[in-house]
Order: C-alpha cells, then sequence, then structure tokens
C-alpha cells in the first residue's frame, strides 16, 4: 500500500503507538445539561459527541404521530470547528441525512416503542471533535442518554470500528488510518449477540470480512462493560441521593406503604 | 449575572467517569468484591439487558421485558419487587400524560380529562386508587366520544374538563356533526330533546351529538339506572323510526351548517316540521340536494321572521 504515513510499524505498533487490538481512552460524562431527558458526553480518543435525548413527549405534529408507537427522530449537528479543517456543513447535507438514518435504524429495534403510542422520541447528536470513529462514538453516546433518560431499551448497543491493514486487523481507527485502510462499523447488543449495525463504505475483502466482523463484535462487548459500570454508578449515585431524601420525609414513606396495601385488596 | 461557557464543565462532585481501571480478566473479580463490601444497594441497581429472574417463578412489571424464560431489566434504575411482580423503577422518566385522556375539543390545543374529575362507577365519593389509574381505558379509550364540562382553563389556554354529573359521560347510540362554531348560540341548556324522539347535545365548539331519546327517568338515575352504561361502548337497539329521525336531524343540521344558519331548538324544530310535510317525494337523503336544501333555509328564516 502507498502511503504516506505508516499504519503499522515494525514494531507492531499504530500511528498513536497504540498496539492492533488496543482501543482508544473511553470516557463518559453522564450529567444532565440543560432540558433534555438525558444526556451523554461521549469520547473515544480525540472524537467527543454529545448526544441530548428529549422524550418520549406528544409529537408536535399532529400528522406524525402513530398511534400505537413512539416515533424516532435523529438530528445530526456537527461542529464547524470539530475537524482539522474548519467547514460548515448545512442540515441537510446528504452525508448528515445518511448518518442520522443509519442512527434511527440502529435503534428502532432496540427501544421498545410500543411501549410509547403517540409519542416522539427526539435523539440530538453534536459532534464537537472528530478524529475517526463517529458513528461508533455517536451510537454509544445515544445508547446510554436513552438510559439515563429512562427510555425501556431492550439491551445496550455498543459501537466500535474495525479495519484492515494488509492483513493486519486493527481495531478503533483514528481519522488518519480510515483514510488509508478499509474498515466497518457494527453495532451489537451485547446480551444476544444480535448485531443492530454492519457499514461498510469502503472495498474490503471478502476473505477478510468475517474475521474483523468478530473482532468488532467482541470489542462491542468489551464497550458494554465499561458503559453499564459507567450507569451503575451513575445510578447509583442518584438512588443513594434519593434515599438521603426519602429518609428525611418520613411521611413520604408512610404513604407508599399505605398503596401497597391498598393494592393487595 | 450571566457566565458564557462554550463547552458544559464537567461536574467536579465524582459525576464523571472516574474509576480504577483493571485488566479484564480480573475485572470481573473486582467488581464483585466492591459489591460485597458495599451495603445491597448495588444489587438493588440494574441497567438496560440484564437478566433478573426467571419468567416462570416472577410476573414482569414495568421497566422489564419477557425473553425466552428470563426476565429482563429494560431501564436503568432499582429493581423493586411486590410478591411476584418484579418491576424496574427508573430514576428519570416521563410519563405519557399519566392520569388524564385527551380530548379533541375543536380547540387549539387538546383537551385535558383529568382521572380525577370523572365519575367513577360505584358512587360520586370513591376514593381513586392506583387501581383505576391502570384500567382507564375501561372508561375511556381512544377513540371515544364524549360529552364534558369545562372546569378551568390552564396558563397556556389549554382547557380542563369534566364529567363529574350523569349529564355527562361517553356518547353513543348516535351521530356526531360538526358545524362551525359561531352557529351555536349560548342556550340556557344545550342538551335538548326534540319531540320526534331524538336528544341533541350542542356543544359549544361546534361539535353537535344526535342520538336516540333518553328517558328522564334513565339519565336521572333512579330506578331502572344501568351505572355499567354509563362507559359502555356498545350501541342500544335503535328501532328504523328512530334511525331516520337521527339521519333527518343530521342532515338538515348539516344543511343549516352549510347555509351558515344559526342553530337553536325552534328553528331545528321548524326545518324538521317541515321536511316531515315534504316527506314522500323528498327522503332524509334528498334533504342534502340543493333545491330541495334551499327550499328548507327559505321556509325556516320566512317562519322565524314572523
Amino acid at each position: 500500500m502507498t502511503s504516506r504515513v505508516e499504519i503499522l510499524n515494525d514494531g507492531g505498533y499504530r500511528s498513536d503507538g497504540r498496539r492492533q487490538h488496543e482501543l482508544r481512552d473511553f470516557n463518559i460524562d453522564l450529567s444532565v445539561r440543560g432540558q433534555a431527558d438525558g444526556c451523554a458526553m461521549v469520547s473515544h480518543g480525540l472524537t467527543q459527541v454529545l448526544v441530548s435525548v428529549l422524550g418520549p413527549r406528544e409529537a408536535k405534529n399532529r400528522s406524525q404521530t402513530i398511534h400505537n408507537r413512539a416515533i424516532i427522530n435523529v438530528e445530526l449537528s456537527i461542529a464547524p470547528f470539530s475537524s482539522s479543517e474548519r467547514r460548515k456543513r448545512s442540515r441537510n447535507d446528504r452525508r448528515i441525512l445518511e448518518f442520522a438514518a443509519a442512527v434511527k435504524s440502529t435503534f428502532e429495534p432496540v427501544i421498545q416503542v410500543h411501549l410509547y403510542p403517540r409519542s416522539h422520541i427526539d435523539i440530538f447528536i453534536q459532534v464537537l471533535q472528530q478524529d475517526g470513529g463517529l458513528l461508533s462514538a455517536s451510537i454509544n453516546a445515544t445508547t446510554l442518554a436513552l438510559i439515563t433518560a429512562g427510555i425501556s431499551l431492550f439491551d445496550y448497543v455498543s459501537a466500535v470500528s474495525a479495519g484492515v491493514h494488509s492483513t493486519h486487523p486493527l481495531l478503533d481507527l483514528t481519522a488518519l488510518e480510515e483514510n488509508d485502510v478499509p474498515y466497518l462499523t457494527t453495532a451489537v447488543m451485547p446480551r444476544t449477540g444480535k448485531v443492530t449495525l454492519v457499514t461498510l463504505e469502503t472495498r474490503l475483502h471478502a476473505d477478510r470480512f468475517e474475521e474483523i466482523f468478530r473482532l468488532a463484535c467482541d470489542a462491542g462487548k468489551v464497550i458494554h462493560k465499561e458503559m453499564r459500570q459507567a450507569v451503575m454508578a451513575r445510578t447509583g449515585q442518584l438512588v443513594r441521593a434519593l434515599d438521603i431524601g426519602l429518609h428525611d420525609q418520613g411521611a413520604l414513606q408512610r404513604d407508599t406503604e399505605d398503596d401497597q396495601e391498598m393494592r393487595i385488596d | 449575572m450571566i457566565t458564557i461557557t462554550s463547552f458544559p464543565t464537567e461536574s467536579k462532585d465524582s459525576d464523571t467517569y472516574e474509576r480504577t481501571r483493571h485488566h479484564p480478566d480480573v475485572l470481573d473479580d473486582v467488581l464483585m468484591d466492591e459489591f460485597d463490601e458495599e451495603d445491597s444497594l448495588d444489587t438493588r441497581l440494574t441497567s438496560p439487558g440484564v437478566p433478573l429472574t426467571s419468567s416462570h417463578a416472577f410476573m414482569r412489571g414495568h421497566g422489564t421485558y419477557v425473553d425466552g424464560d428470563e426476565v429482563i431489566a429494560s431501564v436503568a434504575g432499582t429493581i423493586e419487587r411486590v410478591n411476584k411482580l418484579v418491576t424496574v423503577r427508573a430514576l428519570r422518566s416521563r410519563q405519557v400524560a399519566a392520569r388524564r385522556w385527551k380530548v379533541d375539543a375543536n380547540a387549539r390545543q387538546d383537551a385535558v380529562l383529568m382521572l380525577s374529575s370523572v365519575n367513577l362507577p360505584g358512587g360520586i365519593q370513591r376514593r381513586k386508587l392506583e387501581s383505576d389509574e391502570l384500567q382507564m381505558r375501561n372508561f375511556f379509550e381512544e377513540g371515544d366520544l364524549l360529552v364534558a364540562e369545562v372546569q378551568a382553563f390552564f396558563a397556556d389556554g389549554a382547557m380542563s374538563l369534566h364529567t363529574r354529573s350523569l349529564k355527562y359521560g361517553k356518547l353513543r347510540n348516535g351521530q356526531l356533526i360538526t358545524v362551525p362554531p359561531v352557529l351555536i348560540r349560548r342556550l340556557k341548556s344545550h342538551f335538548i330533546s326534540l319531540p320526534c324522539g331524538v336528544d341533541l347535545i350542542l356543544g359549544l365548539n361546534g361539535y353537535v351529538w344526535v342520538s336516540k331519546h333518553v328517558t328522564e327517568r334513565e339519565r336521572e338515575g333512579e330506578e331502572g339506572f344501568d351505572a355499567e352504561a354509563v362507559y359502555s361502548s356498545r350501541n342500544n337497539d335503535i328501532d328504523p323510526a328512530t334511525r331516520t329521525a337521527i339521519a333527518r336531524v343530521s342532515n338538515i343540521l348539516r344543511v343549516l351548517a352549510t347555509y351558515f344558519v344559526p342553530i337553536t331548538d325552534t328553528i331545528l324544530a321548524d326545518a324538521y316540521e317541515w321536511a316531515l310535510e315534504q316527506d314522500p317525494e323528498c327522503g332524509v337523503k334528498d334533504l342534502l340536494r340543493e333545491e330541495n336544501a334551499e327550499a328548507m333555509i327559505l321556509a325556516v328564516t320566512a317562519r322565524a321572521a314572523e
């Protein structure tokens, strides 16, 4: 391959000092921002994505509602300063629409839409920095934002990109590597191992596909562990805060006990 | 004072995800140790996709779903168990219009009918239970028509309705005609019974309900009053004569609406009388034809002028 940069050097290290199967630093921040029901900021290395989830709420547009399930609406905005070349994309850029449609179809089988009839779930993805793996970062952040919004999901969705350099598989590519190497992005539901998204925009040898596909699915499970840990930490923290509030108000607790007795009648 | 930050500042209070990292092989062991050290809180927590229990021994509640023979959490939160019912209570969730119905009232916004402003079967003074909340669809369902009184307006202009009287409730045995709201004048009573055995409810929102006559006795709920019937969605048997009467009144209303004639009980009675006189050569459906409609409007306005 004739490339200006060395993807994998003789020592088996990549351009940013990682090994082949090493993931980038993965950071999650689940604190609430503004009006959103659920919020997550996720960074994979230098790629940083902020996702806000609003809803389920009554749709503004009556003609858009479906009487027995919720509608998912995904909007993506890429900050002009997010990449190395400053560039402003319009909201109706074909690539942006395609990206939003990919995220939407990833989550349609995962969100329990039948629980929210005639309502509307908005997912707003803001890309703050991009350095490869944009789709996987967006999907991971969306999963976390949906969970913090309290929307019922069948499972987590965790996504990772994987590529192949001659015969060496690589995980979690940076922008530099994405330019030179064929790669795919997969999103898996870790409990069942079901795959909700596979995208491949570059030409990849058919013999290599299975190997890196399986690798990406396994890496998804590792990402899932990290995500779950963050969610549990956050939930535990909130529950603890809630418990303190409850102990202060004995009356409130008594009320809930009453309710339970009545339910048995 | 207004401060502007280009990005949300990261909160300091351990909200951000900070934890010692471990190698994946030992990670599970480390997590187990942590669970043991802390109180039972962490065992009460769950997140989507985590199997909770067997679906044979337990029933699934909110925040869970069944896949195969496992009950699996679908939200992140605390696990709660009441007898055999397992639920997961999410920390942040939105209830989509809980304890209320949304009613299309021909207004800018949908009106709201609270569960608390509805007459429940079994007496007005009954306490509202949580079970009533779950059974809301037994009272009113999507697509039901109902008559209610406007109780109050919210600050944003949405209406709050109530049906806490036997006059109000679910509509059946008839049909709905929509007319421009200006045509309905404010009357002493908007519940009219015409002499032809047809009841009318003239809504100020332009919705008119034409139905089979209900006797005074049945409506007041003394003897022979069926409490279940208030929320029943089944029509009673309607004999052909009443059906034609309802159809005729409906067509008269449609004609009056197209000619923009205000709808009052006297005008309706006059028009009905006129329609009966023309009956053999001008049947119910012929009322809608232009020449008949014009003749009716002329006759009615002439009589109103007298």
